[in-house]
Parts: C-alpha cells; sequence; structure tokens
C-alpha cells in the first residue's frame, strides 16, 4: 500500500471538455467546471442555452458527446442515473417530477432505493433485515419530513398540495437520498414572491444545515445575486462568463446576451 | 391481538370449510370447480395488475406465460407420477406424487417467470403501446411453439393429469386440487401483497407514474421491471400449472389471446393497482361466467357490452386503485393483511 | 430458381398486400388519436361477410352478371363497412373520448367491440362457414414459368394504388394536413378551427373502408368465411403496423409486405406449421432493436 499523496481535496464535481451533440445541434460545447465542497454556485443563461441539458448530462440522462465528468473523482461516463443518484447526486427538475400518486411519505422512502440493503426475496418473507431497514427507512424519512415542515402532509398525494409546498417536497426528496451535490433546475420557477422570499431562505438554511454542494439553475437573477458565490452564464452552449454575482451583473457579454445587441 | 390475527383465522375458516364439504361431498363436483376457477382466476388477475395496475404497462399476453406453467407443470407430473400413452410408465413412485405436487407446480412458474424474460428485455428500451405489442407476440410465439411440439401433444393438446391426482388421492384421501388451490391462491395473494407495499416494490409505482424521475432518484428501473415482470408471469404459470390441473387436459388453444383478453377484463374490472378489487373481480367475474353459461354465444356478446358500459360510467373499475381499508376505514380496526 | 423467386416473391405480395391493407386502419386511427384499434381486425372480417353478401344479393337474387356484381360490390362494401367503423367510433370511442378518459380505457373498449362483432355474428349467423361466390373468372397466366392469376395482380395493383391515394390524402390534402396536425397536438387542433370530430370520422371512414375493400378481395382470393378469421389476421397486421412504424401509411404498407414476405419464406422453407412461430419471432426481434419500427419517430422525454 502506498500512502495516498496529499494533495487538493478531490472536487465533489469536475467536468472538462464536455460536449452534447443533438443530431446537427451542439447543445453544450466544451464546457468545463469545478465545484468545490459546500459551495453554492449558479449557472444562468437565456432560454435554450443549454443549462438543463448540462444537468442532465451530469445525472446521466444523457450519455455526453465529448468530455469527462467526474462525480467525488468518480468519472460517469458508462453509469446509469440511478447509480450516479448513488454517488452522491441528487436534483429537482424544472417541471416538478414528484410521483404524484404515492403518499408524500412514499415519495421519500422510495427515493431510499439506492440504500435499501434488502431485496425481492426479504420483502416477500418479511425478514429481520427487511423490517429493521423499513423501519429505519420510515424514521428518517419522518425526521426528514418534520424539519421540511411537510410532516403533516405525510399522508397526503403530492397534487394535492400547493404548488411551493411540491417545490419544497421535491427538494426534501431530492436531499433524502443525502446528496453530495444538488443540483436545483429552476427552482424558483413559478413561485410568487412571498414563495420566492422563502425559497431563498430554504436554500441558505439547507446549504448551512446539510454538508451539500449546490449547483442551481435560475432565472430569477435576484435570488442568483443573492445566493450564489460564483455564476456561470453559458449561451448556445458556450460560457460567456464567469465569475462572482457583481461581475456577472456588469459583464457586458451577459447583458449582449440577454438584452440582445444595440446594433439592429 | 384479534387484529393481528383475523385474516388468518378467516382463511383458516374458509379453507377448512372448503376441505370439508369436499370430502364429504357436499360440494357438487360442478360447483367445487366454480370455486377452484376462482382461486385461479384470482391469481392470474392479480398477478397481471402487478404489471398493467401497478407498473402501468400495457401486457395483453399474460395467457402465454399461463400456458408455459401449465405445460410445464403438466408434463412433469405426467411424466413423472402417471401411466401415460406418451411418457410410458410413471419414472418415479406415485406415492411421492403428493409431496412433489407444489414443487411441481412452482416448477411451472418458474419456467414461467424465465418466459416472462420475452417481455422484460424489451421494456427496458420501451413501454406502453409498443409493449403491449411485444406482449401480443410473445403470446403467439409461445402457443405456436406449444403447437409445433408434437412429442407433447402439438395443437391436440396433453392429458393425464388427472392420473397425478388419483395418485396423490390413493396415497391419502383427501380433496387435494381444492387444497392446493386455495393454498396457492393465497401464497399468491400475500407474495404479492407483500412485495407492492415494501419500499422496494413501491419502486413499480414509481415507475409507472414518472419512470424517470424513478431512474434518477435512485431507483433500478431495469432490475425492477425485470422482477415484477418474472414475478408477474411466474404467478401467472402457477395459475396456468393449477388450471391445468383442474382440467386435467390442457391444448394450447386455450391460452390464447381471448383468454389473455378475459384476464384484462378481471384486471380493469377490479380496478389498477387495487389488489382486493382485482380478488373481487375475479370472483364476480367467474360467478357472471357460470350465470350467463346458458346463453352460450351471447355471452360472449353480453360480457363485453357489460365491460363497454362500465367503461363509459364507471372507467376506473370496481376499486379504483383504492383497496379495501381505504375504502372503508372502519374495516382496518378488524384485519391487518401483510 | 429465378422463376420460384419471382414465384414466391408474387405470393409474398399478394398475401402481404391484405396485411397492408388492414395494417394501414390501424395505423391511420393510430396516427390520429393514439388509440390501438383492436376492433380493426373484426371490422375486416366484418367487410368480408358484407360483401359475401352483397354479392349473393346481386347474383343469386337478381341474377346480374359477376363483373358488374364485383364493381357494384367495391363501392357498397366499402361505404357499409366505413359505417360499421363509424358506429363504433360514435357509440363507443367518442363518449369516452369527451369524457377525457384514460387511453387504455378505449383500448379495452376497441378489443370488447371487436369481441361483440365476432361473436354476434357467430350467434346471428352461426358457426358454418360461408362460401364466397365466384364473381370473376380466375385465369391461370403462366409466363416462364411463373404462374398468376388475374385475382392475385388485381389485388397487388389494388394495395398500390390504395397506398397512392391515401399518401396523396395524407401528405397533399387539406383533411390530411389536419390528421397530421391532430397527431401533432390535439389540444391546440381546435382553437385553430379545424373540426376534430369531423377529421375522427374520416380517419374512421377511410380506415374501415380499405379493411372493407380487404375483406372483399381476401374473401374473393380465399373464398371461405368464419368469425374467427378477422382476428388472427388483425394482430398480424396490427403488428406489422407496429414493426413499420405506427402512426406511418409508409410503414403499414412496408410492415404488411415485409409480414407477408416472412410468411411466404417462411412456408417455403419450413413445414407451414412453423408459420406464425418464426413470423411473430422475427417481429419481436424487430421490435426489440428497434422499438419504434422502421418509419416509427421515438417520443423524447424532455426533462
Amino acid at each position: 500500500m502506498q500512502p495516498q499523496p496529499q494533495t487538493e481535496p478531490v472536487p465533489v464535481l469536475e467536468i472538462r471538455g464536455l460536449t452534447q451533440n443533438f443530431g446537427g445541434l451542439r447543445a453544450v460545447s466544451d464546457f468545463n467546471v469545478e465545484l468545490g465542497k459546500n459551495q453554492l454556485t449558479g449557472l444562468i443563461g437565456p432560454n435554450g442555452a443549454g443549462k438543463t441539458t448540462v444537468f442532465n448530462l451530469v445525472s446521466g440522462f444523457y450519455q455526453p458527446s465529448e468530455g469527462m465528468i467526474q462525480v467525488g473523482g468518480v468519472p460517469t461516463a458508462e453509469l446509469k442515473p440511478h447509480k450516479i443518484s448513488a454517488l452522491g447526486v441528487a436534483r429537482t427538475f424544472q417541471n416538478i417530477r414528484l410521483w404524484n400518486d404515492m403518499s408524500v411519505m412514499d415519495n421519500i422512502r422510495v427515493a431510499q432505493h439506492y440504500r435499501l440493503g434488502y431485496g425481492f426475496f426479504h420483502s416477500a418473507v418479511r425478514s429481520k433485515r427487511y423490517r429493521r431497514r423499513e423501519e429505519e427507512i420510515t424514521r428518517e424519512a419522518t425526521e426528514l419530513l418534520d424539519i421540511f415542515e411537510l410532516k403533516k402532509y405525510a399522508d397526503e398525494y403530492p397534487r394535492n398540495l400547493p404548488y411551493g409546498t411540491q417545490r419544497k417536497l421535491e427538494i426534501a426528496r431530492a436531499l433524502s437520498i443525502h446528496p453530495k451535490l444538488l443540483l436545483l433546475d429552476e427552482p424558483a420557477a413559478g413561485l410568487n414572491s412571498s414563495d420566492i422570499r422563502e425559497l431563498i431562505r430554504l436554500i441558505r438554511w439547507i446549504h448551512g444545515q446539510f454538508d451539500v454542494t449546490i449547483w442551481m439553475i435560475e432565472h430569477h437573477m435576484d435570488v442568483m445575486m443573492e445566493l450564489c458565490t460564483h455564476i456561470k452564464v453559458i449561451d448556445f452552449g458556450q460560457t460567456i462568463a464567469e465569475g462572482v454575482p457583481d461581475e456577472i451583473r456588469n459583464h457586458p457579454a451577459v447583458i449582449t446576451a440577454y438584452l440582445g445587441d444595440d446594433k439592429i | 391481538m384479534l387484529k393481528r390475527y383475523s385474516v388468518h383465522l378467516i382463511l383458516t375458516l374458509l379453507g377448512g370449510l372448503i376441505v370439508y364439504l369436499a370430502y364429504f361431498e357436499y360440494l357438487g363436483l360442478y360447483f367445487l370447480s366454480v370455486l377452484m376457477f376462482m382461486g385461479v382466476n384470482i391469481i392470474l388477475s392479480s398477478s397481471l395488475n402487478l404489471v398493467n395496475g401497478y407498473m402501468g404497462e400495457f401486457s395483453c399476453g399474460h395467457a402465454g406465460f399461463m400456458c408455459v406453467g401449465a405445460y410445464v407443470a403438466s408434463v412433469l407430473g405426467v411424466w413423472l407420477f402417471a401411466r401415460d400413452r406418451v411418457f410410458g410408465a410413471p419414472l418415479l413412485d406415485p406415492d411421492y406424487a403428493l409431496y412433489a405436487f407444489p414443487v411441481i407446480i412452482l416448477a411451472g412458474g418458474v419456467a414461467a417467470a424465465l418466459a416472462g424474460l420475452l417481455v422484460a428485455f424489451p421494456s427496458y428500451k420501451t413501454r406502453g403501446d409498443y409493449l403491449a405489442i411485444i406482449t401480443i407476440a410473445a403470446n403467439y410465439i409461445i402457443i405456436s411453439a406449444i403447437e409445433n411440439m408434437s412429442s407433447i401433444g402439438g395443437s391436440r393438446g396433453l392429458m393425464g393429469m388427472k392420473g397425478v391426482i388419483n395418485a396423490m388421492e390413493d396415497t391419502l384421501y383427501l380433496p387435494w386440487m381444492p387444497i392446493w388451490v386455495f393454498l396457492f391462491t393465497i401464497f399468491c395473494v400475500w407474495v404479492i401483497r407483500r412485495y407492492v407495499s415494501s419500499t422496494f416494490g413501491k419502486g413499480v409505482n414509481a415507475i409507472s407514474q414518472d419512470e424517470v424521475a424513478a431512474e434518477i432518484m435512485s431507483v433500478n428501473t431495469n432490475k425492477i421491471k425485470t422482477i415484477t415482470f418474472m414475478l408477474s408471469s411466474g404467478l401467472a404459470g402457477i395459475g396456468g400449472g393449477l388450471f391445468a390441473y383442474i382440467l386435467g387436459y390442457v391444448n394450447p388453444g386455450s391460452f390464447n389471446i381471448l383468454k389473455s383478453t378475459e384476464i384484462m377484463v378481471m384486471v380493469y374490472l377490479g380496478g389498477m393497482g387495487s389488489l382486493s378489487g382485482s380478488i373481487l373481480a375475479a370472483i364476480f367475474f367467474t360467478i357472471l361466467l357460470e350465470l350467463l353459461r346458458p346463453l352460450q354465444i351471447i355471452k360472449w356478446i353480453v360480457i363485453p357490452l357489460v365491460l363497454i358500459i362500465l367503461m363509459q360510467f364507471r372507467p376506473e373499475g370496481i376499486m379504483g386503485n383504492r383497496e379495501l381499508g381505504q375504502i372503508f376505514p372502519r374495516l382496518k380496526k378488524f384485519y391487518r393483511f401483510k | 430458381m429465378l422463376e420460384l423467386i419471382i414465384q414466391n416473391v408474387i405470393n409474398a405480395l399478394q398475401w402481404g398486400s391484405f396485411y397492408a391493407l388492414i395494417a394501414l386502419g390501424y395505423t391511420l386511427v393510430y396516427g390520429v388519436l393514439t388509440l390501438i384499434n383492436f376492433a380493426h381486425g373484426d371490422v375486416f372480417m366484418v367487410g368480408a361477410y358484407i360483401a359475401f353478401f352483397v354479392a349473393t344479393f346481386f347474383l343469386v337474387s337478381l341474377g346480374i352478371p359477376g363483373w358488374l356484381v364485383l364493381a357494384l360490390c367495391v363501392p357498397l362494401t366499402m361505404i357499409l363497412t366505413s359505417m360499421v367503423g363509424v358506429t363504433l367510433e360514435r357509440i363507443a370511442y367518442r363518449p369516452l373520448r369527451k369524457k377525457g378518459a384514460h387511453r387504455l380505457y378505449v383500448v379495452i373498449t376497441a378489443l370488447m367491440c371487436g369481441l361483440i362483432l365476432q361473436h354476434a355474428n357467430l350467434a346471428i349467423f352461426g358457426a358454418s362457414r360461408k362460401a364466397f361466390p365466384p364473381l370473376i373468372q380466375e385465369h391461370v397466366y403462366n409466363v416462364g414459368g411463373v404462374s398468376f392469376t388475374n385475382l392475385k395482380i388485381a389485388v397487388i395493383v389494388t394495395a398500390i394504388l390504395v397506398f397512392l391515394i391515401l399518401h396523396w390524402i395524407v401528405t397533399r390534402t387539406r383533411v390530411g394536413m389536419a390528421m397530421r396536425a391532430i397527431s401533432y397536438d390535439k389540444f391546440a387542433v381546435p382553437l385553430m378551427g379545424i373540426p376534430l370530430d369531423q377529421i375522427i370520422v374520416i380517419t374512421f371512414v377511410l380506415g374501415s373502408g380499405f379493411a372493407g375493400l380487404a375483406g372483399l378481395l381476401f374473401a374473393m382470393s380465399y373464398p371461405v368465411l368464419e368469425p374467427y378469421m378477422g382476428a388472427l389476421i388483425g394482430w398480424k397486421a396490427f403488428i406489422a403496423a407496429v414493426v413499420g412504424g405506427i402512426g406511418d401509411i409508409r410503414g403499414a404498407f412496408l410492415g404488411g409486405f415485409l409480414l407477408g414476405g416472412i410468411e411466404i419464406l417462411v412456408v417455403a422453407f419450413f413445414p407451414s406449421t412453423l408459420r406464425d412461430l418464426i413470423a411473430f419471432t422475427v417481429l419481436l426481434v424487430i421490435l426489440t432493436f428497434k422499438p419504434t419500427g422502421f418509419f416509427g419517430v421515438a417520443k423524447t422525454t424532455k426533462i
């Protein structure tokens, strides 16, 4: 055994030269990023810039055409999404994707599949291991719902909950897999201004409370400016700017991408 | 205490009653066979509900898997324990038939589960209507494969299962078929119930509602699909094995798409994703079929008509996707079923 | 050798023509409504029976010469059969659609309608097979060792003509444009002022009408009718439509001819009992590797 050389810590997420082609369309081109532990980073860009594609690539929904993605030092190229989530990548979706005909409690419980520790046989004979694991899972899920103040909805179906609560539940579900990296895809979409205030508080609280790196896409600039320490801007799949929020706010390329050219 | 054991108690009493009535021949042969078909139908409808209801797929070829189970169980039984024109003298002492019978039926189930892979593999890539076609094709493939195996009777069918039952009854005189059908019915419902109520099995439901979210939230969708298809078709195989032994005769034609449709009718009658609905529907449907028997051909006009009307006015079936305990919460005080 | 190949190609084309003509009914309805119209195979069977009754009526009761009967039979059968299809649509499918019922319930209803058609037929006309009267003199031509009949050629030519007409309707006419629009977005189409129900009725008229035509041709080629004849051939045609890529006219024809080809090929080399087994296995393999068929477009999930 050789002693591990003490270098700088492995980044939570490392993307190098990521390119994705859909037919003739280059949705993402030569994308690079390195997210360290406990960062709160933003990804912005106009509609169709390729932001969600980057998230889909990270969560394994697409196979990248080129480039490399590593989560905690593990390359994810050949992995199926459920394996990647087991590595500690959780996400929410632009359009909420909860399991609408399962109770809120079950929504949290099913997300524990990666560390269930039992299979079909145990569930059929209700072995000791099964009962222990089910108990643990239920207890942890209850705790999680409790700290998210969702416990009173435990037996409700998600579709009967207010929109803001559904967003919150989706974030809770993502956190229930104890992620190292949490991807939030437009968490403020469809929320009213008081909900957005609430969301900002929630994300900040999560960032302080859980040991997690957060990477988020958002169109509400005030949310991004308030929360993120670092923002990356892409347009047509290419990185056009990055830096701290104040730099981004006044970056000429960003203004052009969002507001268009002066020259008409 | 009562809550915990009430289901066991009721089932034991019911089973005891049936065996008692059958043993002293208070129940006519006809009535007994209707009861047994009820049991088989419960197995078939609840196992198909696993795929069509809980997983939200559309399998139209359930009878194919039933066919595999029926043939494997029949051939094994006849070959091992009965004197038959095709297979000759029994291979083992007929005294063992009693003990081997459940194993034979389970072997049919295992074979059917393997046949289920025929559908499970394509289901990784496709779902919905396209998978429905694959199930239809699978049904036809299984039937015509058996039709082409002349060594086990081909399209003429296979007989001799009565010999195995006789061997069992010679060893110990008890109404073995009702007993086994009863036990296997409970076994199947019990396995399904436990599977779908575990966190593991709820992955099935998650796939049905949002497959993408399921995969991304760490559910190994391919594995769950494989297990669910295999379980569903395996249980259908058990049902098929019992079906073959009740009739004492099988031929491939009795497992065609019409049979699959019949099972599908029961599932949708009961409600997708409701186990108690499937059971109730199977009981109801078996009785309906028997009541309509005097109508002969007209029966197959009346039943579809009833179903069409049902679809118009109560498309979610008898129970919707709820269980008995959810509709009558008070019942929960009296039983616990796990 | 060459004669044998050509002979089999002709047989395959004729056999495939029936599948193609039926498959197109499935594909049209599926393309517009994303509904598997499981009753379609039985509509084909009803078509054959309608052709039978129309033909015997004219031939026996009125004593009209065969060629004239055929000329009358074609439009009459197509019209009457399409009325059957439209009736199913109006009575069974439309109310469900209006209620916004789950697609699956409509499929089940279709399946049940098929059963009703089959068994109503059985109940009314009994299980005895009906012999279709010969309408035209069948000539056997023999060119260089390849034998074919005028009927065979007529079947193939009809199938190709139907394909051309339908392709023209779907791609060139306003109705066809509306059909394609509906299959693209069912909710936006009525907002654009396209009469949804009318287009759907036209779809059923086309699909069932050509199923009726197939029924007539089938009855002329294989003049024995029985109530279950629609079931197996219907299921097969449906699978053929899917293999070709359901929702696409070209797919229906490609799939139909492909299935016809496979079946003829199997029969040429193996015992004919293996026909279904091998044909279905080939289709299953194709669908496993190309689930949406040849012309089908995979619906991409967007997240």
